[in-house]
Order: C-alpha cells, then structure tokens, then sequence
C-alpha cells in the first residue's frame, strides 16, 4: 500500500506539516480558522522530531498488523481491509489510552474534545487524508513539505546509487587506455 | 561604537492572518523572527533580515511581506538613504564593502532596446509544433573548409573536437564553495537531463559529480584549485578562466572558515587555509603566454577536448577576444558586467566592465572584420534573464549563451546580494548542513529542466515567427533586430538598424 515515508536527510524542521495536517483536519479547511477558532477541536496528527541538524517527520506507519488495533478494547481502532488505512472510528472510542500506550512509534494522541463526557479524550491519529494542494491524491503534509523529506509512494525508499556514466565508446576507451 | 546604520528592510506581518506556528523562525538562518510565548506573538529583528524572502515563501498563511525600511531620504539625489550607509558602514568598520550577484545600478538594459521581427505575407512563419525546429548547437572551431567522401557520406578532413549543446544554454561557473554541493547536483543531473553542461567553476569537481563528468566543464583559473590530470580528462571542456563580469582585474578569497573537509578535498588545499585565487594568472602575461596554458591543456587530454578562454566584457574586449582566438582558443567566453558573484567588492561589482550587449557585438563584428570568426565559438554570460535575451543574444552572434543567476533563482535564489555570509536561507550559497539540505537536488533539478524546456518552446516560438527553423540561421543575423530608443553610436557598435528603418 501507499504510505508517508520522511526521508530525514531532507526534512529542514520547519513543520509546514503540522500546520497542514491541523488545517486538513479542521472543520473549516483554512489555517488561519484551525489556530484561531477551532484550536480545541483541530489537532495535528504528524509531529516532527529533532531539531535545525536533524529532524524526521513522524506520523503512522500503518501497520500490517498494528499493534493500536490489537490493543483497542472498543473496536474503535481498525485496519480498512481494502486500503490497509489504520484509523479510529471517534464514535466507538473510550479513550482508554491502550492504543497509545502500544504505538511504538507515539503516534497516537488522545485529545479532550469540550464538551466531551466524563471529559475523557479520544483518540487522534493519521487517516491518510488526500487530495492535498500539491500533487493530486497526495495527503495534505505531503503536499505541504518544501524539500521533498515527506513522501507517499508505495514501496519504502532505499538509498539511491550514485550515477553511473555513460557508457564510453570504443574510440573514448582507447583513448583513455592511451592517457593511462 | 554607536552603530549609525539603520536596517534596510522591515518584516510586515499581518496579525490577522499570523498563527504563531514559528515556521519563519525555523526557516531564517538570520534569526529575524522569534515567537516570544510572553508576548504571545512572533517579533521581529528588522535590522538582521536580508529580503532573502524565505520566510515569505514558507508562512503557511501568507502572513509575511517585506518592506523597505520606512525611513525617508533627506531629498537630495546625491546623499541617498544607501550612499550614506555605505560611508556610515566603512566609517566603522575600515573595510571594503562586500557585496554579491549581478551589478544592480540602473545601467541601461541594451536587450530591452532590441525588438525582433516577424515573418509577414512575403516570407512565410514556421509553426514549431508541426515542422522541426533544431536549437541545437556545436560549439568549438570550424575548419574553413572540409573534404566530404560523397559516396559514403564521410568526412574525410580532421575535424576539431566539438560539444554538442541540445539547447542553445550552458549553467555557468559557480565553484563547489561559493555554492553548494546540493546546488552544483541540480545543476548537473539538470545539465545531463537537458543534454547540455554545466561549469564546475574553479574549486574542482566533487568526487559526488564524478559521473556528471561528461556533462562538466571544468574550469582552470588562477589558483589552479582542484586541477589534476583526471580532472582535465574526466570532462566535457576546459575553461581558463581570466576574468568575470562581476569583478573585472579581481581575484577571489574563500575564508578559510570556509574550507571545510569536502571542500579541502575537492581543491587540494590543506582545511582551514584561506583559498585565495590571484587577480592574474602569473604565468600569464601575454598572448603567447596563454597559447602556453591552451596548449599545455590540449595535451593533456590529447586534443581531445574543446578549451574555452573566459575573460570579462571590458573596455578592449573584441581586441583581446582577437587574440585569444590565435592563442588557440576552440571557444570564447564573455562574461558581462551584470554577471553574478558569490562576493565582490561592492564599488568594483558596481562600476567596472561594459555591457554584455555591446561586448559581444563589437567582439563578433571584429573576429568576422578579421575573418577568424570561424576559428572560434562565442558564449556570452551576465544578465541572461530570459528565452529572448538568449534570441536577441544569438541574433547578434553568439552561438550559446551562459546562465548563472537565472539558473539560481530557478533554485530558489532570490537576489538578496548576501550570499557572502554564508547564511543563504535556500541552501544555495553556503555550506552549513542544515541549510544545504533545503535545496533537494531533485527538486532542484526538475525545477531547472522545466525553466529551460520552456525557454526552448520560446526560443522555437520566437525563430518560428521569424521564418527560421534552425538556431544556426539566427546567428549573427542581426537584421533580424530593431533598436528602440538608441542613439546612432549604440546602433553603430550594436550593428543594428532602428525601428523602422528598411
């Protein structure tokens, strides 16, 4: 499946993704309403790590076998059979934290929504939204990221070879062995 | 000491539209912003800020502009806001003023003042979407005559080494140094993708852009730094470089600050040790002397590679363009006064060289005068700015054109004139590692092949209109130009007729 890879030598800790992700997930879509108005409501699922030298984007990994769904006591946290998206259905949460508490990679925050019963949280965590502003279908920190450290590609980047030249013609390898 | 200066630019930001998210200040190397929590609102250092305009690019909001500082001139033309901060800055410091890119006075634009022609009922215009259009370009010396085997369809004559250039544009010399690494890899990946080259500059060639060899010109200036036997031969071309349009009869010092472990390496010179090119090659002081260097270079790579000789537009510039074609030269290389540079004194950047526009017209009319035109290809370089400069350029007689500043702003540059500092925001000049990991040569690349292959369509467009279908006819045909707005001597040294005129 597709998924959102960071390459760490090119993210810059800017965090233009969080701000993306905040405004993806906000009731009105604009980033100026997610900060101002629907702070309690509009959360970023993405976090950077790090700082200026090093940092690493960090958001779900979207398991094949997700430890946040073995854990969910409630049946709120599933895996789509058909995308492989791991997401949490907020109407069956119980914000027991279980979910959190197994993420190996701490990308699951639960959040107090005002008004919330019993004032407990519910969980948050990446839903590989898409159609972002950049590249169509690309999920909205993706298209937000300046370098190109946020990625959605389906198969995990493995560091790239250096290029080859071009292969010599014969006359160009005679020559050479003559310079040599 | 009291500082007297006062800051250039002034940040505005919008408080409306301001969320606090701190990307500008994780995005500004001069740490003009800062998001003070007891305030509860981002602050600004004005004084610090460059107009590098990073932080305007990445607000997420749109919250940033800048502007200049609001202070207002005295009234008189001559004591200006920025005349008198020079002097307020040397009466501190004693020190020459340092600057960088292109000269930015107001010298006339000569490429604004030449309009082209169209093909109109009597000769028909070519639609470049339906016919051929070639714009691709040999550059090296012609033979005054060749001896073909009709029947094989052979040359039989020798010819001379040639590059082959499938867009009339080369990237010009910017040395791993002045820019970084990052900067020189989407320049060569874009070279490679574009089939043309680009210029090493004269710090070496990275043992990363090793494969990109064949893509490289390879540049040998006055303080030989990199140059080995594999460099010469693991090329495309060879450069001497004798001047550069932004400062003309001026060496070049990279502090030793900045003589990193990569870049001690790709010089050859110990780290830490102030690289300083002098101001003449010293073992050149004549014409015979460069035929010399020319020649010692062909043999080195057994004439095998095209030598180009780069010298600045100056005052006798077609003079000394003469000489260097019977030095031996396959290419020459002018470079205009609006020529970019990583650091320049500021009043030699502003005030010495002529305009490329009339360097390169007087220079093609003499070599044609002499009847050695052939004998060399002719690049030009400073102020390219767009697919017309490039047409007006080569109607005037050059064969390709250099872009170095243009090629820049495709990566991200945008003139701020500090790359001197070392600081640059879009990964660009500098060598600090957090920063150079801004410009993602991949990115970086397409970026640079889109901006050319759309000046190619242009450039078709503009000799389509003209009735012209190869890029060979265009050059030197200088009926093909106008002047507007020229006095009779600027039409005289430009050879081109008014507007209007038949």
């Amino acid at each position: 499946m597709k998924r959102i890879y960071c390459l760490e030598d090119w993210c810059v800790n800017c965090r233009r993704c969080e701000v993306a992700c905040k405004t993806a997930h906000s009731v009105s879509h604009d980033t100026v309403k997610a900060y101002l108005l629907e702070g309690q409501t509009a959360f970023s699922r993405i976090h950077v790590e790090g700082g200026a030298e090093l940092s690493i984007s960090v958001n779900c990994r979207h398991c094949d076998n997700p430890r946040c769904v073995e854990g969910c006591i409630s049946g709120a946290m599933q895996k789509d059979p058909e995308t492989g998206v791991v997401f949490c259905d907020q109407s069956r949460c119980v914000g027991c934290g279980t979910c959190v508490a197994m993420c190996p990679y701490g990308c699951v925050e639960l959040h107090v929504l005002p008004g919330a019963p019993g004032k407990k949280g519910v969980a948050f965590k990446c839903d590989m939204c898409g159609d972002g502003k950049g590249s169509f279908g690309d999920p909205a920190c993706v298209a937000a990221c300046p370098s190109g450290a946020l990625i959605y590609v389906d198969e995990e980047p493995k560091p790239e070879p250096e290029p080859l030249e071009e292969e010599a013609t014969e006359e160009e390898t005679a020559e050479k062995e003559v310079l040599a | 000491m009291l500082d007297f200066t006062i800051p250039r630019y002034k940040v505005l930001r919008d408080p409306d539209l301001c969320i606090k998210c701190g990307v500008c200040e994780r995005s500004c190397a001069n740490e003009v912003h800062h998001v003070d929590m007891d305030l509860h609102r981002v602050v600004a250092q004005h004084e610090r800020c460059v107009n590098c305009q990073r932080c305007v690019t990445m607000c997420p909001t749109g919250a940033l502009a800048i502007t200049n500082w609001p202070q207002v001139g005295n009234g008189t033309n001559n004591w200006t806001l920025q005349v008198m901060q020079d002097v307020e800055k040397q009466a501190q410091t004693g020190g020459v003023i340092l600057s960088s890119m292109g000269n930015p006075k107001h010298y006339p634009i000569y490429w604004d003042h030449l309009l082209l022609n169209a093909s109109q009922v009597t000769n028909p215009s070519i639609d470049p979407l339906r016919e051929p259009m070639e714009t691709r370009v040999f550059l090296g010396a012609r033979p005054a005559r060749i001896k073909v085997d009709e029947r094989s369809h052979r040359v039989l004559s020798e010819l001379p080494p040639h590059i082959r250039l499938d867009v009339p544009v080369m990237f010009s010399a910017m040395s791993f140094g002045s820019i970084s690494l990052n900067a020189q890899k989407s320049l060569a990946i874009a070279a490679r993708e574009l089939g043309t080259y680009f210029n090493c500059g004269e710090g070496g060639l990275h043992s990363e852009l090793e494969g990109y060899g064949s893509n490289a010109v390879v540049q040998v200036a006055s303080g030989r730094f990199g140059v080995n036997t594999h460099y010469l031969q693991n090329s495309a071309m060879i450069e001497i470089k004798i001047g550069q349009g932004a400062k003309p009869g001026i060496g070049g010092h990279l502090p030793g600050e900045k003589i990193n472990a990569e870049v001690s390496r790709t010089r050859m010179i110990p780290q830490g040790t102030d690289a300083i090119s002098p101001a003449p090659h010293h073992d050149i002081y004549s014409i015979e002397d460069l035929r010399q260097l020319i020649f010692s270079l062909k043999e080195a790579t057994l004439y095998t590679k095209p030598v180009a000789v780069k010298v600045a537009a100056v005052h006798n510039v077609a003079a000394i363009a003469s000489g260097i074609a019977r030095a031996g030269a396959d290419v020459i290389v002018i470079d205009g006064f609006r020529g970019g540079t990583g650091a320049a004194p500021q009043r030699i950047r502003d005030s010495v060289g002529i305009p490329i526009e009339l360097a390169l017209a007087a220079t093609d009319q003499r070599l044609r005068d002499e009847g050695i035109r052939n004998k060399v290809s002719l690049v030009v370089g400073g102020s390219i700015r767009s697919s017309v400069d490039i047409v007006r350029a080569i109607a005037l007689g050059a064969d390709a054109c250099y872009i170095g500043s243009a090629a820049l702003i495709a990566l991200g540059c945008h003139q701020c004139q500090a790359c001197a500092q070392g600081k640059c925001n879009w990964g660009i000049a500098t060598q600090r590692a957090d920063l150079t990991k801004r410009l993602n040569p991949k990115i970086g690349a397409e970026r640079v092949v889109n901006l050319i292959e759309g000046w190619n369509h242009e450039i078709k467009e503009m000799m389509g209109g003209m009735g012209i279908n190869a890029i060979d006819s265009l050059r030197g045909n200088r009926l093909m130009l106008r002047g507007v707005d020229l006095n009779e001597k600027e039409l005289d040294i430009l050879g081109v007729k008014y507007a209007g005129e038949q």
